[in-house]
């Protein structure tokens, strides 16, 4: 009886040493983790087939003829058709998102990081900011559609343009964005140590003189990659352009900047939705060429903010 | 007066105030910060009365009984609100089912097996695939995803523009935000429980599933419902994809075309008679548009008490 128990014992001592030291592999386990990069590797074989299926109509529309696309403007006949105007929107809405939605955010994430104390209308500040990066770009849209197209229509583009100009769209937009650069500017200040602050005041300095000459220089790269993101969100947003009227017919162009402000206007992804709801075979191919450009122009602006966040990225 | 306030000859409170020209700089700069700060509290007003204000010229000019008819088809005045209910939901639910396993998935391989390296390295796909403009997926979604997806598997006599389609593409396009939002959330779990959980014994794979998943599950609900609230607004695909131009009957087969509420602002504003007009059809937009904001706030709200309770906990 007792020498049973002592071969149990022994067995189960026996099992115990080679499940701590065998090598069985844990074959499970390792199946887990390959099918987990599997979902990584399918975001990829998304991007690489929409990236080929796209360029595989694109590229040879492009050599036969991207001269003349590039040039020409918008048009019912897909030999005439291109994206001269496309481009231009695109850029002038680029300008308005550079001068409105990311000096003012960065000032309103100053105000809110240094200067705003926890009372209830930071609180309601903060609350506020966070709800409205949420909101669905089209609702933005919907509301320049109300103030900047039918409230303030005589100032934004008077005549027959009806409201619906270059100046609507591009403050409408940059309201869109506004918060996203609010909250990663935040992130970027938040992340600056107050011992630097502290130095700063230690020496005498005002407020805004802490925050000018010790915060933003730190913050700065956090800040921009915010800057760099939301213009590549900008640049590619479609729903509240159309909201506003971005036109997908003709259009008149003479004049620089200003004198476009209170025009009508398209931009690059208004067109590829122009092109892609025609039936005509021409147009689908125009489409696709349009996207090469307009991606080629994102991942481009969202390769800058990746790789400044990877130069600049520092733990205190 | 600085010597009266520091007695004695020494160095007041006063004397360090700096110059008054200094002073009138800092409130200067701090006026301009506040400005900044309130124009958004001023933008939400303006989002809140531009829809209300549209919306009750909607709900004061159509008969209550067109709401709950046979389809949306504004031109003929049926604003059957359920059609577009009903197709939103279906995108969403679509779009979760590829955005919920797939983001999921890569949150945790980046954030519990991912070496520093190969996770710099893996990121940044996920991140490109969040920039793809809407517009683009749209298109992908019509050239690819329904002939070569949806077609093959349900069948050719699928049409081409479904709801099917376009919730697939939509779902492509929230699983980088879930996966990121997830990610941070497991990020946060602190080692120490990952430690304790080696320490008896467990597998990477046990630690991963029953101790990481269960503290993040805060915030991976907050990035679930994240998610929906994205899918519920999106428009450029539905409005490509979904095939509801013009107007949808009421259905709940997914293999049709079906309208949800964005694509049904975006036809009533790219219609035959624009943007601008008096009649219901067009104060109808801002009443879908209210439906989904309000949609959408509630959603957001939701997973901000999510987050909120991720961040007492550590």
């Amino acid at each position: 009886m007792a020498t049973r128990v002592t071969a149990a014992e022994s067995a189960a001592v026996a099992q115990v040493r080679r499940e701590l030291s065998g090598r069985r592999t844990d074959v499970r386990g390792i199946v887990f983790e390959l099918v987990l990069l599997l979902t990584l590797i399918l975001a990829l074989a998304v991007l690489i087939v929409l990236l080929l299926d796209v360029s595989r109509t694109a590229v040879p529309v492009l050599l036969d003829e991207g001269g003349r696309i590039f040039s020409s403007g918008l048009s019912t006949l897909p030999e005439n058709a291109g994206i001269y105007y496309g481009l231009i929107g695109t850029l002038y809405l680029g300008i308005f998102v550079l001068v409105i939605a990311i000096p003012l955010g960065i000032a309103a994430a100053i105000y809110l990081e240094e200067y705003a104390r926890d009372t209830r209308l930071t609180r309601l500040f903060t609350t506020n900011i966070r709800n409205l990066a949420g909101v669905p770009a089209i609702v933005y849209g919907i509301m320049g559609l109300g103030v900047f197209v039918v409230l303030l229509g005589p100032i934004t583009g008077p005549g027959s343009v009806e409201g619906k100009s270059l100046l609507a769209g591009g403050l409408t937009i940059s309201l869109m964005v506004m918060p996203i650069v609010i909250i990663t500017a935040q992130e970027a200040l938040r992340a600056v140590p107050s011992s630097i602050r502290e130095a700063g005041f230690g020496v005498g300095a005002t407020r805004w003189e802490v925050v000018r000459s010790h915060v933003l220089p730190y913050a700065a790269p956090g800040i921009l990659t915010g800057a760099v993101l939301s213009m590549a969100r900008a640049l590619g947003e479609t729903a509240p352009l159309i909201m506003v009227g971005a036109v997908t017919g003709f259009l008149s162009t003479s004049g620089g900047f200003l004198d476009q402000l209170q025009q009508r206007f398209t931009s690059l992804p208004t067109l590829v939705f122009a092109y892609v709801k025609k039936p005509q075979e021409e147009f689908q191919d125009l489409a696709a060429a349009t996207i090469l450009v307009l991606i080629v122009f994102i991942f481009v602006v969202n390769l800058g903010a990746i790789l400044l966040r990877n130069r600049y990225e520092r733990k205190w | 007066m600085a010597q009266s306030v520091a007695g004695g000859g020494g160095v007041g409170a006063i004397d360090l105030r700096g110059t008054p020209s200094r002073r009138r700089r800092e409130r200067r700069m701090k006026a301009v910060f506040f400005s900044a700060a309130f124009l958004c509290i001023v933008l939400s007003i303006a989002i809140v009365g531009s829809l209300a204000g549209g919306a009750v010229q909607f709900l004061s000019n159509v008969e209550f009984g067109t709401l709950w008819s046979s389809g949306w088809f504004p031109r003929r005045n049926l604003f059957d609100l359920k059609t577009l209910v009903a197709g939103t939901i279906m995108v969403s639910v679509i779009a979760m089912i590829v955005a919920t396993p797939v983001g999921l998935g890569a949150a945790i391989y980046l954030s519990e097996y991912a070496s520093p390296r190969r996770r710099r390295l893996l990121k940044p796909i996920l991140e490109t695939l969040a920039s793809v403009p809407s517009v683009v997926m749209a298109f992908f979604a019509l050239r690819f995803i329904s002939p070569e997806i949806v077609q093959r598997f349900f069948g050719s006599d699928v049409p081409l523009f479904n709801i099917t389609a376009a919730g697939l593409a939509v779902g492509l396009l929230v699983t980088p935000l879930v996966a990121s939002v997830a990610e941070d959330a497991m990020h946060a779990v602190p080692n120490a429980l990952r430690e304790a959980s080696a320490g008896i014994g467990a597998r990477k794979r046990t630690t991963s599933i029953r101790v990481v998943f269960p503290a993040a599950v805060s915030g991976i609900s907050a990035a679930l419902i994240l998610g929906i609230s994205r899918a519920i607004g999106e428009t450029m695909i539905v409005a490509i994809v979904a095939g509801g131009t013009g107007g949808s009957l009421f259905s709940l087969d997914p293999l049709k075309g079906g309208q949800t509420m964005t694509a049904a602002i975006t036809s009533l504003a790219t219609g035959s008679d624009q943007v601008r007009g008096t009649g219901p059809a067009y104060y109808s937009l801002f009443f879908v548009g209210l439906l989904l904001f309000l949609f959408t706030l509630a959603l957001n709200l939701l997973s901000e008490r999510f987050v909120r309770r991720v961040r007492t906990r550590y």
